[in-house]
């Protein structure tokens, strides 16, 4: 049982035209205490209406939302619990900084609210303002501060309250690009020190992989799939997680075999030795998932193992991109992308070899 | 009648200004630029893509400017009256203040008056929303393009100070000449020897002078207090909540423009002639006539600002524990204050000036400045009336001033 449980939450909308726009439909997980649970999708696949249904900003349809054993949502028993009553702490993706009061009064305003003593209102801004590294900047106007050190800001006025869960919806999107990566790790490092129970909202599979305990991958108002980073980017559900998390190559083919969660298809590019998931059945179309950094280019004849599938196609075309090269290699009608280190120097247009694990290639039915 | 078209044209002239220069400022100049890069020379592209793009702008800046002038009241009266011209607001003040008044037949000039009125708002708000076919603010930060006038220049700043001259600077002096006779003179050097201050002492000694400036400071500021917070209040629902009567409640603040001031101060009148709640011949009543006939400008103001305050600004607060009318309180008045003031301000304005309204439901004893004006204008008094105008204009001038300030103070803090 986790510290956040939402239950099968349903959200509509009324839209222009008065039919009903389903954004969230049957959502449900758990958050056990300390860990970071990322929701991921695309916009407007319902990850936003989810977080601002658990913060109280919006009123679901349908569906229970329980923290820590208190129930601040119910259809059923008729609760509502309204924003400002759940002390829950949230940063928003514009950071919602106010502009007409200083790091100081942004930072104390929560507790301010609450009718703290001064000295305490103090102590405690203090701290968490040390913790975010913004200390020395107490008196500077909110509109002066650097989108960084807004956001940290944003963290510390979350944070000041010591709220039972953390909401964050895509706190890092407004960065750039180098900023993004330095607020991550900062971001991580604060959550894993303070044990705080987070629910993370993002677009950036990258962000969510680096990030989270579990990952739970919307689509449609739906979640697709829950999982661990590791699960989710290796052993994708379905073909749009595959192609959401990722890069990834699509191959089509007809299930011949099955044996010991190994399974054989065959395809527009030959047998494909591939893991097999649940549910696959002999005969059964399918798609075969394999990663272009699986993809394992060689001029030479590979070394190959039993679980091995090995071919031999030509160099489509290729480009440098510094640290690594995107090879297109077309193997008979298909061509595959794959990733390859920068000293393989193969010309366009040769032939090449091409080495994909077994473990590496995952079937996914192709309904 | 020519007269009276003259002097209502540069009254509202910068009216006219006012909406051009929106209209202008907001445009993308990378149109222009683009058409520029296509080999259009500053004519071609004034004529094929500037106009073209400011025509919706101007149309609707036309018809507002009909609405205006149709329901001016003051020139029409001053001008207009004595020789025997009439329009439709003069022949309403007129059937009311004969006797005996004929309340009838201004009602009846009124609703003919209030329908043509209402077919002229109605055709801008029509064309103000298509005009979002033209969309010409894209949102992108831009810096609006100037074009070098070269040797144009100087025609141009000619036309511009003669027009200066002519609509702001002559009358004033005529005004200030005139209140510093004994009696009514051409300019002249035996003139000149004669001026003295004495008309200022006499309006500052008249009589109904001190409770009348009073009358119209209490009317001013409760005017603008209260519609500014009612505004404020309506703009908030209007902008943040999905309240399903919201856009009823934004056209309801906003129907009283389409009431010329006098019949709306009919309107008023007639009502509370009938309702009788102990408003008529009290302050009260003239009160109600200015909230409702500014509440609309009050309304503009507040939903502008309202409409730059993030959402997440609020909600943030909610997230931190502040209630409902802490977040009002702490947050959005203090993020709407400029907006809030300007219009705070510019309500006070147009309240001192009012007439029309003032003009039907004014009793003796709540008389404001504009009424005394009038008075003395009927009484022939010109040498006072030219002293008590003068006055009322430096101080609105001060009040003007006063609103620039602090448009340009809190204008760069905003963003």
């Amino acid at each position: 049982m986790g510290l956040l449980s939402v239950r099968s939450l349903f959200t509509e909308y009324a839209n222009e035209g008065g039919g009903a726009v389903k954004a969230v439909q049957n959502v449900s997980f758990e958050v056990p205490e300390g860990k970071l649970f990322t929701l991921l999708g695309p916009s407007g696949c319902g990850k936003t209406t989810t977080l601002r249904s658990i913060a109280g900003l919006e009123r679901p349809s349908a569906g229970d939302i329980e923290v820590a054993g208190r129930l601040v949502y119910s259809s059923e028993q008729g609760i509502f619990v309204a924003p400002n009553k759940r002390n829950f702490g949230m940063v928003f993706q514009s950071y919602a900084i106010w502009p007409h009061m200083n790091v100081f009064q942004n930072a104390a305003f929560p507790l301010e609210v609450r009718g703290l003593a001064k000295t305490e209102v103090r102590e405690r801004v203090m701290r968490v303002l040390q913790a975010v590294a913004l200390d020395d900047l107490l008196e500077r106007d909110a509109t002066k501060l650097s989108g960084g050190q807004q956001q940290r800001l944003a963290l510390a006025r979350a944070l000041v309250m010591e709220p039972q869960i953390l909401l964050l919806d895509e706190p890092l999107s407004n960065l750039d690009a180098k900023l993004r990566d330095r607020m991550r790790s900062e971001l991580k490092r604060l959550q894993r020190d303070l044990n705080l129970t987070t629910v993370y909202v993002t677009h950036d599979q990258s962000e969510a992989l680096a990030l989270s305990h579990e990952i739970a991958v919307m689509n449609e108002g739906r979640i697709v799939q829950i999982g661990t980073p590791r699960q989710i980017y290796e052993q994708p559900a379905d073909r749009f997680v595959a192609d959401f998390v990722g890069m990834t190559n699509f191959i089509g083919g007809t299930v011949t075999a099955l044996a010991n969660g190994r399974c054989v298809v065959s395809s527009a590019m030959g047998e494909i030795k591939a893991h097999g998931s649940e549910g696959v059945r002999k005969g059964a179309a399918v798609i075969v998932s394999v990663r272009p950094e699986d993809v394992e280019l060689s001029e030479a004849p590979p070394a190959a193992d039993d679980g091995d599938n090995v071919c031999k196609g030509t160099i489509d075309a290729k480009d440098f991109l510094g640290d690594y090269l995107d090879f297109r290699v077309k193997v008979g009608d298909v061509v595959l992308l794959a990733k390859a280190h920068p000293s393989l120097r193969t010309p366009t247009g040769d032939s090449i070899y091409l080495l994909m694990k077994a473990d590496k290639c995952v079937v996914i039915s192709s309904r | 009648m020519s007269g009276m078209i003259w002097v209502d044209g540069l009254h509202y002239s910068p009216v006219a200004f006012l909406l051009m220069t929106a209209a202008f400022r907001s445009m993308d100049p990378a149109l222009e630029e683009q058409a520029a890069m296509s080999g259009g020379s500053v004519p071609q592209i004034a004529r094929r893509i500037t106009l073209p793009l400011a025509w919706p702008a101007a149309l609707g800046a036309l018809l507002i400017l009909f609405v205006r002038a149709i329901e001016s009241f003051e020139v029409p009266a001053l001008l207009g009256l004595p020789v025997g011209i009439h329009v439709y607001t003069s022949s309403i003040y007129q059937a009311i203040h004969q006797y005996p008044s004929e309340v009838g037949l201004a009602a009846a000039y009124a609703v003919t008056l209030l329908l043509i009125t209402s077919l002229g708002v109605y055709w801008q708000s029509r064309l103000s929303r298509q005009g979002g076919r033209f969309s010409t603010v894209t949102g992108k930060g831009f810096r609006p393009r100037t074009i070098d006038l070269g040797r144009w220049r100087y025609l141009t700043a000619t036309i511009f100070i003669v027009y200066f001259v002519v609509i702001v600077l002559l009358p004033f002096l005529v005004l200030v000449w005139s209140s510093l006779q004994r009696f009514y003179s051409a300019p002249s050097w035996a003139a000149l020897r004669r001026v003295s201050l004495d008309s200022y002492r006499a309006v500052l000694e008249h009589p109904q002078f001190a409770n009348t400036v009073w009358n119209s400071v209490v009317l001013a500021l409760g005017t603008a207090t209260t519609v500014m917070l009612v505004s404020a209040v309506i703009a908030w629902i209007v902008v943040r909540t999905k309240v399903p009567g919201g856009w009823l409640l934004d056209n309801l603040a906003s129907l009283p423009l389409v009431f010329p001031g006098l019949v709306l101060g009919l309107a008023i009148m007639v009502c509370y002639l009938y309702v009788d709640i102990g408003v008529y011949g009290t302050l009260w009543i003239i009160f109600i006539a200015y909230l409702t006939r500014f509440l609309p400008y009050g309304m503009r103001y507040s939903s502008a600002s309202m409409l730059q305050i993030h959402k997440e600004l609020e909600e943030s607060a909610a997230m931190s524990g502040a209630s409902w009318s802490m977040t009002f309180r702490r947050v959005v008045l203090p993020l709407l204050k400029p907006g809030l003031l300007a219009g705070f301000i510019y309500v006070m304005i147009v309240s001192v000036r009012e007439l029309s309204s003032s003009i039907l439901l004014y009793s003796p004893g709540t008389e404001v400045v504009s009424i005394m004006i009038w008075e003395l204008w009927q009484n022939g008094q010109y040498v006072e009336l030219s002293a008590l105008g003068v006055m009322l204009i430096v101080a609105l001038f001060v009040l003007v001033m006063l609103a620039q300030l602090v448009g340009r103070r809190f204008g760069i803090a905003e963003t």
